[in-house]
């Protein structure tokens, strides 16, 4: 069971360490706001997913208060990744205009 | 013999976390302008809070859980307040 846990947890931190690497080499802005949600949606559910099997075997009985970091994530990373869009739209905007 | 395995594992995930966390801080101190500067900045506080996580279950303690938590809560509230911050140039109007 542990080793289950383990291969998701790597799984999780290979897709959050090429969505970093995307960070570094994508060209625009735009095109580097894609790479990152990687490692924000599948990345934190696989290594929550892991965290749940270890400890539910480790203590022997099922803990689930991981879903508490994922409901959060679910519902914040949208919001923060639309400010900032948002604001760099309105940047760029200031920037032709003047 | 399974446990030294996924020790090993866990091992490694970690060091790719601590490497993702390398690759945004080269984007919190190169990128051209502020609100990649931003992206990169919510970037390695996601890495962050999964490096926690993942030492937390490499410890076999929950107590980095809680850690976690708070790491992703102040992430969220930092970069909404940034991205406010680059949109109206005040956070609270």
């Amino acid at each position: 069971m542990s080793t289950a846990a383990a291969v998701l947890v790597l799984a999780g931190a290979l897709l959050a360490f090429i969505g970093s690497l995307g960070l570094v080499r994508m060209r625009s802005f735009y095109e580097r706001v894609h790479p990152p949600t990687m490692g924000t949606t599948l990345g934190t559910g696989l290594i929550l997913i892991g965290s749940m099997l270890y400890f539910s075997a480790l203590e022997s009985r099922p803990v689930l208060h991981e879903i508490l970091i994922g409901v959060f994530m679910t519902l914040s990373t949208p919001v923060t990744y639309m400010l900032l869009v948002r604001a760099a739209l309105h940047r760029e905007r200031q920037d032709r205009g003047s | 013999m399974s446990h030294e395995l996924s020790a090993a594992v866990l091992w490694l995930a970690q060091l790719l976390l601590g490497l993702a966390m390398a690759f945004a801080l080269y984007r919190l101190l190169r990128g051209p302008r502020a609100h990649d500067r931003v992206l990169a900045l919510d970037t390695l506080y996601v890495d962050a809070m999964l490096l926690v996580l993942a030492h937390g279950i490499a410890a076999g303690t929950a107590l980095y859980f809680e850690a976690a938590l708070v790491i992703g809560m102040l992430g969220f509230v930092s970069t909404t307040a940034l991205a406010k911050f680059l949109l109206r140039g005040e956070v609270i109007e």
